[in-house]
């Protein structure tokens, strides 16, 4: 049960219309429930303020602050464990006829059924973000530079291979091309530089006839587990139970 | 392409401020941080000062190297101000505790995080004035590698490669070198294996990393990249009790075993990369 308030805010004071508004639009309960108290009741109106602040009102997708955020932390991890992460930046093949053929509403619903086949292409730990207009991105972690290539041409296959209905009569058919660029590894850079990078691979794609996809391959500067193995060979040796070996076994090395 | 990856040189901007030939720029780098670098870089620059040498360290990592926390020293002028224009260079030079000079950053540098053509021909700018007048110049680099780390290395005549014993640390110190021998064709790199614990060490690790490039780095010149072990620092609670008191241990303690062997440190060298002081 809540405790009698002591706080120095009364809910009655606050003006929280517009918030009520804006959660209840997303379909969310916007109003104290019985057994929240005013405290759990406004940090539950600011959690979903903040997850409604990141996503993209048309798709669900994240949006682009979303992407930001995302990225920044991704780009922060691979400088220090030189993990692979490859960005996309994905873009709807002229999107802009659909629109002008057939209706906004069409190009909505286009944009909705693309985001939801994109969303159901990656694992749960990628992030899907709308980034604008027509245009998406995702980010993949742990993803071998040796499988990028073909994990967007999946994607882009599978966008391919989809047909949006938009009456009884017509369905649509949308192609997507595809940019991708892996952070580069070990070192500390920025998401400009790296969005910069994918965004460039779009062009290349788009400008070789869309409909494809194209990776900035990194260098190969990742330690491999057989590097590793190599690397830590003498650590095996030396702390080989490191309990077992009392005192005079270290002499004993030492004077070997 | 690998637009971060790109040598320096390659840059036509770069071409625009030729750098003079060096005195001996040292730049101090790990890969995974918190290993010892500004620890090294402050406490050597002493150990060369106290032997005669006139020392320069400069955080070369932009405000990222926390230099500035390890010898306690917060200027009003900074490089951040030389960079903009609003000082001169040798109004942000400092005396540190310790007999050397000292070029701090500053918390705006944060800004310059990413190398553009104008911070580049800034850092040359800087570089060019400060080389002709020390005998050394340290270059402390900050975590991880950044575009403006690899800049800063690149400008260095010599490499010394901090990393401690555990494998975290001799993962990201192979990587770091894989870069340089990729990005720099460095023929040789120095290392030194710091909060060593059992002595000797340090030149078993560097046999290995060696083993481990000479059997997967194909440098693609007919020299391969040649480790150099430098020397070991081992784990002494002076370096802790120092920070505490806010003092530099080199000064504070010389007589302890981090003291001994950074003066070791600095006496190999004399033997191998410094002229020994007149
Ligand atoms: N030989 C040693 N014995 C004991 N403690 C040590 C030793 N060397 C370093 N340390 C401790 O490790 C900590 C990190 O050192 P330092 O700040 O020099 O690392 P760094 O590599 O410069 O870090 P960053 O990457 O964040 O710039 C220091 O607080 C210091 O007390
Ligand atoms: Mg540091």
């Amino acid at each position: 049960m809540a405790p009698p308030s002591t706080s120095l805010i009364e809910l009655p004071d606050l003006r929280l219309d517009d918030a009520s508004a804006l959660l209840a639009h997303d379909g969310k309960s916007s109003q104290p429930q019985r057994d929240e108290s005013p405290t759990e009741y406004l940090q539950r109106v600011i959690d979903s303020l903040c997850e409604l602040s990141l996503k993209d009102p048309l798709t669900g997708l994240g949006n682009r602050r979303h992407f930001h955020a995302a990225l920044e932390r991704q780009i922060e991890t691979v400088a220090r464990s030189g993990e692979s992460v490859l960005l996309l930046m994905l873009d709807i093949d002229h999107f802009k006829n659909i629109n002008d053929t057939h209706g906004h509403l069409a190009g909505d619903h286009v944009l909705r059924v693309i985001a939801h086949c994109l969303a159901g292409c990656v694992r749960p730990v990628d992030t899907v973000a709308r980034y604008g207009g027509e245009e998406f991105a995702i980010i993949l972690p742990n993803c071998r530079p040796l499988f990028g290539l073909a994990l967007a041409e999946r994607i882009r296959r599978t966008v391919a291979g989809l047909s949006v209905p938009i009456s009884p009569l017509l369905s649509l058919q949308a192609t997507i091309s595809i940019g991708g660029a892996y952070a580069p590894e070990w070192v500390r850079s920025t998401t400009e530089l790296w969005i910069e990078r994918a965004d460039n691979q779009l062009y290349r794609a788009k400008s070789n006839g869309r409909n494809q996809a194209c990776i900035d391959q990194p260098q190969e500067l990742s330690v491999s587990a057989e590097e590793k193995g190599l690397l830590f060979s003498h650590l095996a040796v030396d702390n080989a139970n490191p309990f077992e070996s009392g005192p005079g076994n270290v002499i004993n090395r030492v004077n070997a | 392409m690998n637009d971060v990856l790109t040598p320096p040189t390659q840059n036509p901007d770069a071409a625009q401020v030729p750098l003079k030939p060096l005195g001996k720029v040292l730049a101090v780098t790990s890969g995974k941080g918190g290993v010892g670098k500004t620890f090294v870089s402050a406490n050597l620059a002493a150990a060369l000062a106290k032997r005669g040498h006139k020392v320069l360290v400069l955080d070369a990592d932009l405000g990222l190297a926390n230099l500035d926390v390890v010898l306690n020293l917060y200027p009003k002028i900074t490089l951040h101000d030389v960079f903009t224009g609003k000082a001169r260079l040798d109004e942000a030079i400092l005396p540190a505790p310790g007999g050397f000079s000292v070029l701090l950053a500053g918390s705006g540098m944060v800004e310059y995080s990413r190398l553009t053509s104008e911070v580049r021909n800034e850092f040359l700018r800087v570089m060019n004035s400060l080389v002709p007048n020390y005998d050394v110049v340290i270059l402390d680099t900050g975590a991880g590698i950044s575009d403006v780390v690899l800049f800063a290395v690149s400008l260095a005549s010599e490499v010394l490669m901090v990393a401690t014993p555990e494998p975290t640390s001799l993962t990201d110190a192979y990587a770091t070198i894989k870069v340089l021998v990729g990005q720099q064709q460095r023929q040789v790199i120095r290392v030194i294996i710091n909060q060593a614990t059992r002595p000797g060490s340090g030149a078993a690790i560097t046999n290995q990393l060696q083993q481990v490039l000479d059997r997967f780095v194909v440098t693609g010149l007919n020299q391969p990249i040649r480790l150099v072990h430098l020397g070991d620092i081992p784990v002494d609670p002076e370096v802790r009790q120092a920070i505490m008191r806010r003092q530099l241990m080199m000064q504070a303690t010389p007589g302890c075993p981090a003291g001994m062997a950074l003066t070791q440190l600095a006496r190999n060298l004399e033997d191998s990369v410094i002229p020994r002081a007149a």
